[in-house]
């Protein structure tokens, strides 16, 4: 193959489907953000401008200064967080559970935390709404808290039994053998290994928490808003403000944006290692 | 140590995530259930009461039902399948030595990590039928005239939200397989060389099926997740117009928002029941896998 050829072909079956691929993925995104530092003029004018003649960050002031948008960042943020260490706590003893002990009912209990994510949304947002009610924690940060936690369980017992599977045992029987008992030996010896994992796994239930909308909707009241929630309530009477809400929508992927690059590997492995060996 | 005679620990372990669960899960499946033989609309307070299957005999008889049915069904296979087509293609890429790999890998996983709401918001900006970059970038390649209000069109409504949970899903699927393709081991691909096989020998021989159970995992994963997805839908169309982009979970979900819980109930108990039926084959598979 001549060198001409073999770069021909390497432009057609690698750098344009490369390109395009990543145009389509990417684009929406160089879209919002152009979309937030327009102004008025620029968004609704006669025609589309695809860089700003006169960039302007007012959309993100008037958030902040006029919407308040500080309230369900923080609203998000305690619920995101909570479920995340619940989440967890519960997660890394029940996986703990699942990787260490052959014990009876293991079986029909992994199956139930699997198909415990096949109920459809809708199913559960109609009878916990009336649960809610009746407990008085409807409007509340908990009603979140919980609903989250349940949801990211079954994914995060699966990750983590992933993880903890992969660990040696020999590792606790070293400890055991040396009269630690199991919590001690748990610990001192596991927990420091399993550190990037729970992080990892933290970032899953994080974004799954912070991102989550339709029981967010009928959750919560003008006090208890999350972002998701705020953003779509940005649709006025008027019609959609869209340099606001698009600066809303840059404001709340960062946050999740980054926690996900710093722990993307740890994820995708634990990922495949849940779907694969498990 | 995986002591068989563990005694009661296991079971201290398991049950706080066990009570989480059965709270907020299977008590409201159960309530679920029980409402969705009962007349519980909430506006109609005073005729709340069972009414044995009468809410299940008029969801069958309701065309809209049906009509939602066949167009979650459309909205799962085009939505997974070309997830899973173009998120193979940018695994494949990805898995390819070049400079800034690491930061399109990274950059890829956007769409992944957005929420749905925004991406909802966000393609209906795009496809606007008066400001819509889309309609702009058409009309500059001469591909239409004039602007097409996608999302008001019955005709092109549908079409236009499975792009948006087609580009919504690529990025999860790149993720999996391309994790799985390092996997794959090079001396597979060595051996093929020397007996001179082609790149698509290759990528059928070697590459899908080392790859199957991530795939088959992956692929049920994503139809059971696009099947219940609500909020992309809901916050680009709310189902409309004319319930031409209307699915099986936005039409429960306008239900329970007109407040006939019983209707949407007995609605929702179908679709689970159509997941399960979906996923038995593969918790099975899977159970094989993990189990081994």
């Amino acid at each position: 193959m001549g060198k001409g050829k073999r770069l021909a072909t390497r432009a057609l079956s690698f750098c344009l489907p490369l390109v395009l691929l990543f145009g389509f993925l990417i684009f929406p995104f160089y879209w919002i953000f152009i979309t937030s530092i327009k102004p008025e003029s620029e968004l609704y004018g006669g025609t589309v401008t695809y860089w700003p003649k006169n960039p302007t960050f007012d959309a993100y002031r008037a958030l902040f200064v006029d919407y308040n948008f500080v309230k369900p960042m923080t609203n998000s943020f305690i619920v995101a967080a909570s479920a995340t260490l619940l989440t967890l706590f519960v997660a890394t003893l029940a996986a703990y559970a699942f990787s260490r002990f052959r014990f009876k009912g293991r079986r029909p209990l992994m199956i139930m935390f699997l198909t415990n994510n096949m109920f459809p949304t809708v199913l559960l947002l109609i009878p916990l709404y009336a649960i809610m009610r009746r407990l008085g924690i409807l409007y509340t940060p908990l009603a979140l808290i919980l609903s989250y936690t349940t949801f990211t369980i079954p994914f995060s017992v699966w990750l983590l039994n992933g993880y903890l599977s992969d660990l040696p045992m020999s590792l606790e029987e070293a400890a055991l053998v040396d009269g630690a008992n199991r919590p001690q030996a748990f610990v001192r010896i596991i927990l420091p290994v399993l550190v990037p994992c729970l992080v990892a796994t933290g970032v899953y239930i994080f974004m799954n928490a912070w991102n989550e909308y339709t029981f967010a909707v009928m959750f919560t009241n003008e006090k208890s808003r999350t972002i998701p929630v705020s953003l779509r309530n940005l649709i006025g009477q008027l019609g959609v403000q869209w340099d606001l809400l698009t600066a809303g929508g840059i404001i709340t992927i960062i946050p999740v944006c980054m926690m996900f690059f710093f722990a993307q590997k740890r994820l995708v492995e634990g990922l495949t290692a849940g779907a694969v060996k498990g | 140590m995986r002591d068989k005679k563990a005694g009661i620990w296991p079971y201290l372990l398991v049950a706080p995530a066990l009570l989480v669960v059965a709270a907020v899960v299977f008590v409201p499946v159960g309530n679920a259930v029980l409402m969705s033989f009962q007349s519980y609309d909430l506006r109609r307070p005073f005729a709340i009461g069972f009414i044995g299957a009468g809410n299940y005999s008029a969801v069958f008889k309701d065309t809209l039902f049906w009509q939602s049915v066949l167009r979650t069904v459309i909205w799962v296979v085009f939505g997974v399948g070309f997830q899973f087509v173009f998120g193979f293609c940018l695994a494949l890429l990805l898995n390819r030595d070049f400079k800034g790999r690491g930061a399109a890998r990274s950059v890829s996983l956007i769409p992944w990590v957005t929420p749905g709401v925004l991406i909802g918001l966000m393609w209906r900006w795009i496809y606007d039928g008066s400001y819509g970059v889309l309609n702009d970038i058409l009309m500059k390649i001469g591909i239409i005239e004039n602007p097409v209000p996608f999302l008001a069109r019955q005709d092109t409504v549908f079409p236009a939200v499975i792009v948006t949970i087609i580009w919504q899903g690529i990025p999860f699927f790149a993720l999996m397989l391309l994790a799985g393709l390092q996997g794959v081991p090079a001396e597979l691909y060595e051996a093929a060389d020397i007996d001179g096989a082609n790149v698509f020998g290759k990528f059928f021989h070697i590459t899908v099926p080392s790859l199957q159970n991530t795939i088959y995992v992956t692929t049920l994963l994503r139809i059971i997740w696009v099947a219940n997805s609500v909020d992309v839908i809901y916050n680009m169309t709310g189902g409309g117009p004319a319930y031409a982009s209307q699915t099986l979970s936005v039409y429960v979900f306008n239900k329970a928002n007109a407040l006939n819980l019983g209707y949407a109930s007995a609605m929702s108990i179908l679709l689970t029941l159509m997941l399960l039926l979906a996923a038995v084959p593969y918790l099975k598979t899977l159970f094989k896998i993990r189990e081994g």
